[in-house]
C-alpha cells in the first residue's frame, strides 16, 4: 500500500515536472517567431516536410471517410425517408468533427512521429548539443520552424480533408445511390453556417495543430538520447497526441455548440 | 600586457569544481589549468565524466560548486548572450562528429559562417574550401554525412570547428574507434592545427599512446579527483601505482580485475 | 537551386489547395454570401407565438428563399414575439399588405417564415412592420384540439 502511494506520488511529481519543462520549452519555441520572420526559408522547407508530405494520406483518407459516411448515412436516413438530408449529415459531421479530429490524428501519426524521431535522433547524435556549442540556439533554429510549420499545416490539411470528404460523400450518395444532387447541396447549404460550423471547425484544427506540434517536438527534445529512448518517445507522441486531441475536442465542442 | 604573467598564460582555469548527477558525485572539488597555445589532455577510464567536464567548460552544464574561467570570463555567470558570444570563440569536436545529417559536407562547414556572419556566398565558399583543404577533404564536399566513414566525419567536424577561427578547440575522444590510418591522420591534424593556427587544445581521451604523443601536459582523473598530472614523461614515470596501471593498461592493479563479489570458492560451494 | 525551386512550388501548391478547400467549404457547403446579406432591408413581424423559429432561419416567398431571420425578441408591452428579418435588396417590390406565417418544412423539419404577397400598390420598406401574421402551429395544441373535436363529434 505504501509502495503504491509512493509510486503514485512519484508519478505525479514526474508528470508535473514534465509539464513544467514542456511549458518552458513552448515559451522558448514561441520566442523563436521573430527569427523565423527574418528567415522564412526555414519555415518553407519545414512546411514541405510537415505539410506537403502529409497531403496524400489526408486526401486519400478524407475521400474514403466521406464515401463511408455517404453509404452509412444513406442506409440510416432512407429508413426515415430523409435521403435528401444526406448532404447535411455528411458535411456537418465532416466539417464539425471528423475533419479536424481525424486530420489531427493522421497528422500526429505521420508528421508528429516523424518530428519526434528526427529531433530525438538529432539529440542522440549530439547535433543539438553541437549546435549549442556553435552558439546557435537549437530551439530557435531547429524546433521553432517545425512548430510553426505544423501549426500552419494542420488547418490546411483539415480543410482539405473535409472538402475531399464531402466530395466523396457526394460521389457515393449522388453518383452511386441516386440521391438528388440539387437537394444534396441545397440542404447542406441551408443548414450549415459559415461561422457556426466551418469557422468552428477551423478553430478546432488550429488548436489541434498547436497541441500536436508541441507534443511531437517536446517529446523529441525531452527524449532519452538512446535508440530505445527515441523509439519510446515516438510512441508517446502518437498516444499523447490522440488523448490531447480527443479530450480537447470534447471541451471545444461543449464550448462552441453548447448554447444552442 | 606584460609577457609571461600567470594570468596571460592560462586560457582556461577550473577552480574547486564539483558536479553531481542525482546522488552520484562526478567531480569532487577538482582544479585544472589549461595553458594558452598548448595541448592539454585529460585522461581517465570510461565513465569518469570527461565529456561532462567539456560540457561544463562550454557552459552547457552548471556546476554545483566552483567556477570555470575561460579567457577571464566566468562561464557560469555570463548572460546567455555573452555565453553565446564566448562559444563562437570555442570549437568543440564531438565524439560522433555531430554533423547535421540533413546537409552535405560543404553546407555543414558553411553552417556556422552563415549563422554568425554576413559574408557573401563567394567569401563563404573560399573559407569553406580553405578549411576543407586543411583537413584534406576538399574532394568530399558534396557527400552527405551518412556517406562518410567515421574518420572522415571527424575530420569534417574538425573543419567545422575551426570555421569561425576559434581561440580553442575541445576534442571529445577523438581517437576512439579509428583504424590505424585515420588515427595517424587525426593525431597529425590536431598537432598541426595547434601549431599553425596557434590554438589552445583540450583533448579528452583514454587512448594513452596517441594522446601522450601529442600532449604538452596531461591530467589523469579518476573517481572525481585528479590522481596525476605532469608532462607525458612525468606521467610515464609516475610513482602512483594507479596511474601506472592506467598508462600501461595492466589488467589488475589498484583497479581490480574482479567486480566486488564474495569469495570465489565460497560462492561455488554455496550451491551445495 | 533547382531543388529549392520545386520545394517552394510544392509548398505554394499545398497552401493554395488549402485556401481552395476553405473557399469551397465557405461558398459551396455553407453558402456564405456576405455581399447579399449586407445589402438588403429589414422588416418586422409580430407573432403571438414564434414557436421553434431561430435566428438565421430562412424567410421565403412562393418557396424561394429571399432572406433570413436576424433577431427574435419578446415585447414586454404586448407579450408578443417580434421577429426581425433581413430581405435581400433585389426583392424590394413586396406589397405592404403581405402576410407572414411560421411554417414547418415537412413534418419534422425546421421552421421558417413564409410570406404571402398581398395586393397593395405600396411596397414594404426598411423598418416596415408586417401587419398580418399567423403564429407557429404548436403540435401539442393541434393534437389536443383534434382529440377534443373527436370527442364532441362522437356525442
Amino acid at each position: 500500500m505504501i509502495q503504491l502511494t509512493r509510486q503514485l506520488g512519484r508519478f505525479t511529481l514526474q508528470s508535473l515536472a514534465k509539464l513544467g519543462r514542456g511549458s518552458l520549452f513552448l515559451g522558448h519555441t514561441l520566442s523563436g517567431l521573430t527569427d523565423i520572420l527574418l528567415r522564412p526559408g526555414l519555415l518553407i522547407r519545414q512546411l514541405y516536410f510537415v505539410g506537403v508530405l502529409t497531403f496524400l494520406i489526408i486526401v486519400i483518407s478524407g475521400l474514403f471517410v466521406g464515401m463511408v459516411l455517404g453509404l452509412q448515412g444513406y442506409y440510416t436516413l432512407s429508413d426515415f425517408g430523409a435521403e435528401e438530408s444526406l448532404g447535411v449529415m455528411v458535411a456537418a459531421s465532416l466539417v464539425r468533427e471528423l475533419g479536424p479530429v481525424v486530420a489531427a490524428l493522421l497528422f500526429a501519426g505521420r508528421a508528429g512521429s516523424a518530428l519526434t524521431a528526427e529531433i530525438g535522433l538529432m539529440k542522440a547524435t549530439e547535433q543539438l548539443s553541437g549546435m549549442e556549442m556553435m552558439a546557435v540556439d537549437p530551439v530557435k533554429r531547429i524546433i521553432a520552424p517545425r512548430f510553426f510549420a505544423g501549426f500552419i499545416s494542420l488547418p490546411i490539411l483539415a480543410a482539405l480533408f473535409s472538402a475531399v470528404g464531402i466530395l466523396g460523400g457526394e460521389m457515393v450518395g449522388v453518383g452511386l445511390l441516386g440521391v438528388d444532387e440539387g437537394s444534396f447541396w441545397s440542404q447542406m447549404q441551408a443548414n450549415l453556417d459559415f461561422y457556426d460550423d466551418i469557422m468552428n471547425g477551423v478553430i478546432k484544427s488550429i488548436v489541434f495543430g498547436f497541441v500536436t506540434s508541441w507534443i511531437a517536438l517536446f517529446e523529441g527534445y525531452d527524449a532519452i538520447p538512446t535508440s530505445e529512448g527515441v523509439s519510446r518517445a515516438t510512441t508517446r507522441t502518437v498516444v499523447n497526441s490522440a488523448f490531447a486531441v480527443l479530450g480537447l475536442d470534447f471541451l471545444l465542442t461543449a464550448m462552441m455548440f453548447g448554447d444552442d | 600586457m606584460p609577457e609571461g604573467t600567470q594570468v596571460d598564460e592560462t586560457l582556461v582555469s577550473i577552480k574547486n569544481l564539483s558536479f553531481s548527477r542525482g546522488t552520484r558525485k562526478i567531480f569532487d572539488s577538482i582544479s585544472l589549468d589549461f595553458q594558452r597555445g598548448k595541448i592539454t589532455a585529460i585522461m581517465g577510464p570510461s565513465g569518469t565524466g570527461k565529456t561532462t567536464l567539456l560540457k561544463l567548460i562550454g557552459g552547457q552544464l552548471k556546476p554545483d560548486q566552483g567556477s570555470v574561467i575561460v579567457d577571464q570570463n566566468n562561464v557560469h555567470q555570463l548572460s546567455l548572450k555573452s555565453l553565446y558570444q564566448l562559444r563562437k570563440r570555442m570549437g568543440m569536436l564531438f565524439q560522433s562528429g555531430a554533423l547535421l545529417t540533413d546537409m552535405n559536407v560543404y553546407d555543414n562547414i558553411a553552417f556556422p559562417l552563415r549563422e554568425h556572419t554576413a559574408l557573401s556566398e563567394a567569401m563563404i565558399r573560399s573559407l569553406v574550401l580553405m578549411k576543407l583543404q586543411a583537413v584534406g577533404l576538399r574532394g568530399a564536399r558534396n557527400l552527405m554525412p551518412n556517406e562518410l566513414s567515421g574518420g572522415m566525419a571527424r575530420r569534417v567536424a574538425l573543419a567545422r570547428a575551426i570555421a569561425l577561427d576559434p581561440m580553442m578547440i575541445m576534442y571529445d575522444e577523438p581517437f576512439t574507434g579509428q583504424d590505424p590510418i585515420s588515427l595517424g591522420v587525426l593525431v597529425e591534424l590536431i598537432k598541426k592545427l595547434n601549431t599553425i593556427l596557434g590554438l589552445t587544445s583540450i583533448i579528452v581521451s583514454h587512448d594513452v599512446q596517441e594522446t601522450a604523443s601529442i600532449a604538452d601536459y596531461i591530467y589523469v582523473i579518476s573517481g572525481g579527483h585528479v590522481v596525476g598530472q605532469g608532462t607525458p614523461e612525468e606521467i610515464e614515470n609516475s610513482n602512483s601505482e594507479w596511474v601506472r596501471q592506467f598508462m600501461h593498461g595492466n589488467a589488475d592493479g589498484p583497479v581490480p580485475f574482479h567486480y566486488p563479489a564474495k569469495d570465489y570458492i565460497e560462492d561455488l560451494l554455496s550451491y551445495l | 537551386m533547382q531543388q529549392c525551386k520545386t520545394l517552394e512550388l510544392l509548398v505554394g501548391l499545398f497552401v493554395a489547395s488549402g485556401i481552395v478547400a476553405l473557399f469551397f467549404l465557405a461558398m459551396h457547403v455553407s453558402n456564405l454570401n456576405p455581399l447579399t446579406e449586407d445589402e438588403g432591408y429589414t422588416v418586422y413581424a409580430r407573432f403571438e407565438n414564434s414557436g421553434g423559429l431561430k435566428v438565421k432561419s430562412p424567410v421565403s416567398i412562393a418557396g424561394v428563399r429571399i432572406g433570413r431571420v436576424t433577431d427574435i425578441r419578446f415585447d414586454t408591452q404586448t407579450y408578443e414575439s417580434v421577429v426581425e428579418m433581413r430581405i435581400d435588396k433585389q426583392y424590394n417590390t413586396l406589397p405592404d399588405d403581405t402576410s407572414a406565417s411560421i411554417l414547418t418544412a415537412g413534418l419534422l423539419g425546421e421552421q421558417y417564415v413564409g410570406l404571402n404577397a398581398g395586393g397593395s400598390e405600396d411596397y414594404l420598406e426598411d423598418g416596415s412592420v408586417i401587419e398580418y401574421t399567423q403564429s407557429a402551429i404548436v403540435l401539442e395544441k393541434l393534437i389536443g384540439q383534434f382529440l377534443y373535436q373527436n370527442k364532441s363529434d362522437k356525442k
